[in-house]
């Protein structure tokens, strides 16, 4: 049996053609999800709060826009509020911040991904569906780099291509999954954290009943 | 022991010698935003490590503010919210209309674009020749970039929506004039603004305020720094003055809290309802 929690969190970055994209993966994970998702979406810097509101009405996952200090547990999907940058705390708390543009985008979504790298280390996996920058490549790499696990959306199923296309380029991306393999491969992923947690508890147990 | 615990260990250490030299206290900052920025400096001015930064930034004072401009700045933009400059100027403006004279302290101010905001919406609600506005920061050449008044032409389209979407009354044009890639906002929008160095973190109180503005500044602190610094707005806030915080920041949690009731909600805005002093 192996005793090492294989993930504890997966980071999402998307662009042009992601609401539509985020529906159709985030809409097929359960209520319990395992892990949690943090997400950002490059949109207009005045945009509301109509992102999170209505995945979270089409999901059965819980979805918010995420919150300054916010602890992050799951099961939730936490999204990028716009024109604040999403960064993770070692303390896997959220920080959001007005920190200049990178790579012209405010939220970054290699500012959300090198930040949780450094604090989810080997445990995190990264994904990059459809987008039309190169934003995420360079986040991409930082999670490889502490032995997390990268994925990028097939360009062929993806909206605009340009996005995934440059990271499985730079030589950052694990594994490439079409959009309809997403959510059946993240579910796996939730229930094998499941059966971890269920035998970590259960030994748990034991050992208090030994003592 | 970890590369990445090394390298907190450096941060620690330069954070509290920057702390010991210069007063300046990064150490109650968010962890992660610092980081990326100590090592967007690190590239930019050819260090290696951070440790390497430790005895150039304390014995070399030119080292320590090129160093300070990169940790400190944060960037916004004209009429950012522009809803927040609707409910200042529908539910703010008429209130401050009943004072012969207002104070407004814009409290980290960085390079200007929120003063000149605000500036634009009191001209065009006839307050301005009223106004007193303070604009305080703790980064100096921010400060000096807010002076100038000098701004890139390539963000005025989005300016320019903002600014409509503010509930703005006439075009954004009016208030600049054009040179090369660049615009300057009008000399006369300057005339009731000082600029001036103001740390949060270790200086004090500001003056008899009617409306203070900090909007995305206390996002970077902890609590401890959040509750010194909404105590210092409370202390420096007439009865009945506005405290205006970002769109993801709130009193909830302040020690202060009581003394403030929400006055708009969704745009942050408070009014003081402490002991008069």
């Amino acid at each position: 049996m192996r005793f090492e929690k294989k993930y504890e969190a997966i980071v999402i970055g998307t662009s042009a053609g992601g609401l539509g994209t985020l529906q159709k993966i985030l809409s097929k994970l359960p209520s319990d999800f395992a892990l949690p998702i943090l997400v950002v979406q490059h949109r207009l810097p005045a945009a509301d709060q109509f992102l999170s509101i209505f995945l979270n009405d089409v999901c059965q996952l819980a979805v918010k826009e995420a919150d300054n200090k916010e602890i992050i547990k799951p099961p939730m999907v936490y999204v990028a509020p716009s024109n604040y940058h999403l960064l993770v705390e070692r303390t896997k708390t959220i920080s959001l911040t007005v920190d200049p543009k990178v790579k012209y985008s405010r939220p970054s979504i290699d500012a959300l991904f090198e930040t949780a790298a450094e604090a989810y280390l080997s445990k995190l996996i990264g994904i990059i569906l459809t987008g039309a920058n190169n934003d995420g490549t360079a986040g991409l790499k930082k999670i490889k780099e502490h032995g997390g696990l990268t994925i990028a959306q097939n360009p062929q199923t993806a909206e605009v291509s340009i996005m995934p296309m440059s990271a499985i380029q730079a030589n950052v991306v694990d594994k490439v999954l079409s959009l309809t393999e997403m959510a059946p491969f993240l579910n796996q992923i939730s229930d094998e954290v499941k059966v971890y947690e269920r035998r970590y508890h259960k030994l748990n147990m034991e050992h208090q009943s030994k003592i | 022991m970890k590369k990445l615990e090394i390298e907190e260990i450096e941060v620690d250490l330069l954070l509290e010698g920057i702390y010991q030299r210069y007063g300046y206290d990064f150490r109650h900052y968010g962890r992660a935003s610092i980081k990326r920025r100590l090592q967007h400096h690190l590239t930019k001015a050819d260090y290696g490590i951070v440790s390497e930064m430790i005895p150039s930034v304390l014995y070399d004072e030119s080292k320590f503010k090129a160093l300070l401009f990169d940790i400190s700045v944060t960037v916004t933009e004209m009429f950012r919210d522009p809803w927040f400059y609707v409910g200042i100027r529908e539910k703010v403006i008429p209130f401050l209309k009943t004072f012969p004279f207002i104070n407004v302290w814009h409290a980290g101010c960085a390079t200007g674009e929120e003063v000149y905001s605000l500036a634009i919406v009191l001209k065009e609600e006839g307050l301005y020749d009223r106004a007193r506005i303070y604009a305080t920061d703790i980064n100096d050449s921010a400060l000096e970039k807010a002076k100038s008044r000098i701004y890139p032409m390539s963000k005025m389209k989005e300016y320019s929506s903002n600014y409509q979407h503010a509930g703005g009354k006439r075009s954004l044009s009016h208030y600049f004039y054009a040179k090369y890639d660049s615009v300057i906002v009008d000399a006369d929008l300057q005339e009731n603004i000082t600029f001036a160095n103001h740390n949060l973190a270790t200086d004090n109180v500001f003056g008899e305020m009617h409306l203070i503005l900090c909007r995305n500044v206390l996002i970077y602190f902890n609590r401890t720094l959040q509750d010194r610094v909404l105590s210092i707005f409370a202390d420096s806030l007439r009865y009945n003055g506005f405290l205006c915080l970002g769109t993801k920041e709130t009193m909830h949690f302040a020690k202060v809290r009581d003394d403030f009731v929400e006055f708009l909600r969704n745009e942050r805005i408070y009014q003081y309802k402490g002991i008069p002093h």
